[in-house]
């Protein structure tokens, strides 16, 4: 295990593995397709690109929402790759949709709306894959799951997600290995909820560091202690570990008070595909 | 004795809960031509209920009767020979990842899990009950020993099934791909159970066949890679990972004869120093 460098991916292997499950899946569920937002930035660009991959861009719909303050570039980005890919797409401007909640409640911080964003698009998509009979696809990497970047209940939310085990390293490795536009893949990550927002900005660490710690921490089981010897400093590495035990909430179904012999989420247990 | 096995080693996708349908699937590769010109069929870990039951344990076990649910499995095992999985729901109401080997119209062997992986990914610990031994049993193509999976990771199951004199280990697994952090072109638990086979089979001397499924269960790839290795621990067959295939091999008891002569290690073996030990290690613990 290289201790300092950010993880790798095999793509070969990554690519049929991830294929085989997307096609499966949805055998399983009967359903027609997939349906996820594409923001122009790499994450949603290679989840978009693997649906495609695995069941052809006809079963894809790629639906762009932007806000009025999103950068216009990153539409354009988002159209680079539904160009590219050749998937089915669609435009949904949540500005009214936000503005109207918002009208009234002039005090809210970025963050609240930014919040309120990603759940509108949340639930537009699920509206959509109703109408589409489709599976919303998620696209979170593992890196933002680990470290709870992500709205809880918004982008965080989806019926499967191809990419929650690639760290944002291996996200850009995919990506490249795929062939998608190089402007997707070498621009600076963020999540556009506010002009000038980058995800490394806000979170207080590069992803390079971020996924090298985090491989150790979570792949390696390395002790924080064990981390540091192998060439972080101790105060990131603490740093990392409080971002995970912070958001650990986001990655759970919420808890319920037991009270009966057999309870959901405690000791009634069955797989997801159950029965599939 | 025949001189000779012909194994077929399904590596299939069982549906998950789902017995009825996968005994169909069972009966339908047992009709292919790869099956149908074997001796023995293999079918992975828990082949004919999926592995990642957790509550549906309860609800897919089975008691083990010729006349009862595997009725039409042991009706063609007067043909041949077949290796399957399933949860044995036993007298006591206990239930058991268990291999079931069918043979010409019967149930011949029982091969209860011994060792029942509960970490990480694993929690087999919560839902079944363990098995209590490992027995090689006597075919006409001499005495096979079978092993689920995680049996095949401690040392003393092979080293014992092959002390009882058997000629063949037949493994059967439930084991997902995982580890892509390499550069290699497999996944790196589908490279470590090949070591784990090929050493195994060359320290003891002996057949090794592993069947491993495919599909997907909750996000687990199960990885397929089957494959058999000889008793040099050379491969004799490498399936391919992620696809549902049935392969087939020819296991020649002449190459355990050559394999036996040239590297005497079980005539050297030495099981009293091994229990005399055993023994003197239970008493200090």
């Amino acid at each position: 295990m290289d201790s300092s460098r950010p993880p790798k991916v095999n793509p070969k292997i990554a690519l049929a593995m991830i294929d085989r499950f997307l096609q499966e899946e949805l055998v399983k569920t009967g359903l027609a397709g997939f349906v996820l937002g594409l923001s122009g930035g790499v994450d949603s660009a290679l989840a978009c690109a693997l649906a495609a991959h695995a069941l052809g861009p006809g079963k894809v719909l790629a639906v762009k929402m932007p806000f009025r303050t999103s950068s216009p570039s990153s539409e354009a980005d988002a159209d680079a790759v539904i160009s590219q890919l050749g998937v089915r797409s669609e435009r949904v401007d949540i500005t009214p949709m936000v503005e109207a909640y918002f009208q009234g409640l002039p005090e809210s911080p970025p963050l609240r709306w930014g919040n309120f964003m990603a759940r509108v698009r949340m639930a537009v998509l699920f509206d959509r894959s109703a109408r589409e009979r489709a599976l919303v696809l998620g696209t979170s990497n593992k890196t933002e799951l680990l470290l709870g970047y992500g709205t809880w209940y918004g982008d965080t939310a989806s019926s499967l997600n191809p990419i929650g085990d690639l760290y944002k390293a291996q996200v850009w490795q995919m990506a490249r290995h795929l062939g998608l536009p190089e402007q997707v893949v070498s621009k600076a990550p963020s999540a556009d909820l506010w002009p000038d927002q980058t995800d490394e900005g806000e979170m207080g660490i590069t992803y390079a560091e971020a996924d090298a710690i985090l491989y150790l921490l979570v792949d390696g089981r390395y002790t924080v202690e064990e981390v540091a010897a192998a060439g972080h400093p101790l105060d990131r590495v603490q740093k990392v570990l409080a971002m995970v035990e912070g958001s650990q909430y986001k990655r759970r179904l919420p808890i319920i008070a037991k009270l009966s012999q057999r309870t959901v989420g405690i000791d009634f247990r069955y797989p997801r595909d159950w029965g599939r | 004795m025949e001189s000779v096995l012909k194994v077929a080693l399904v590596q299939m996708a069982p549906s998950l809960g789902l017995t009825e349908r996968n005994l169909e699937s069972h009966l339908a590769w047992l009709e292919t031509p790869e099956a149908r010109e074997a001796d023995l069929v293999v079918f992975p870990e828990l082949s004919l209920t999926g592995y990642l039951l957790q509550d549906l344990v309860a609800e897919v076990a089975r008691p083990l009767e010729e006349k009862g649910f595997l009725a039409p499995l042991v009706e063609a095992s007067r043909h041949r020979d077949i290796l399957v999985g399933l949860v044995e729901e036993s007298s006591q109401f206990l239930f058991h990842n268990s291999a079931v080997y069918l043979s010409r119209g019967r149930i011949h062997h029982v091969h209860r899990k011994v060792y029942l992986p509960t970490y990480g990914m694993f929690d087999e610990g919560r839902y079944f009950a363990a098995g209590r031994e490992f027995g090689a049993f006597d075919t006409r193509f001499g005495k096979i020993g079978v092993l689920i999976c995680e049996d095949a990771w401690h040392l003393s199951s092979s080293y014992l099934l092959v002390l009882q004199g058997a000629h063949t280990l037949l493994v059967m697994s439930g084991s997902p791909g995982r580890g892509l952090a390499t550069e290699s072109v497999e996944a790196t638990s589908v490279q470590t159970w090949e070591r784990v086979g090929q050493t195994l089979s060359q320290f003891l001397t002996v057949h090794w066949a592993y069947v491993n499924r495919v599909g997907y269960e909750d996000g687990l790839a199960f990885a397929g890679g089957s494959y058999v290795a000889d008793p040099f621990g050379d491969l004799l067959l490498d399936g391919a990972e992620n696809v549902e295939a049935i392969y087939r091999a020819d296991l020649p008891l002449a190459s355990l004869r050559r394999a036996r002569t040239q590297t005497p290690l079980l005539r050297d073996e030495k099981p009293e120093l091994v229990l005399r030990q055993l023994k003197e290690v239970l008493r200090e613990g």
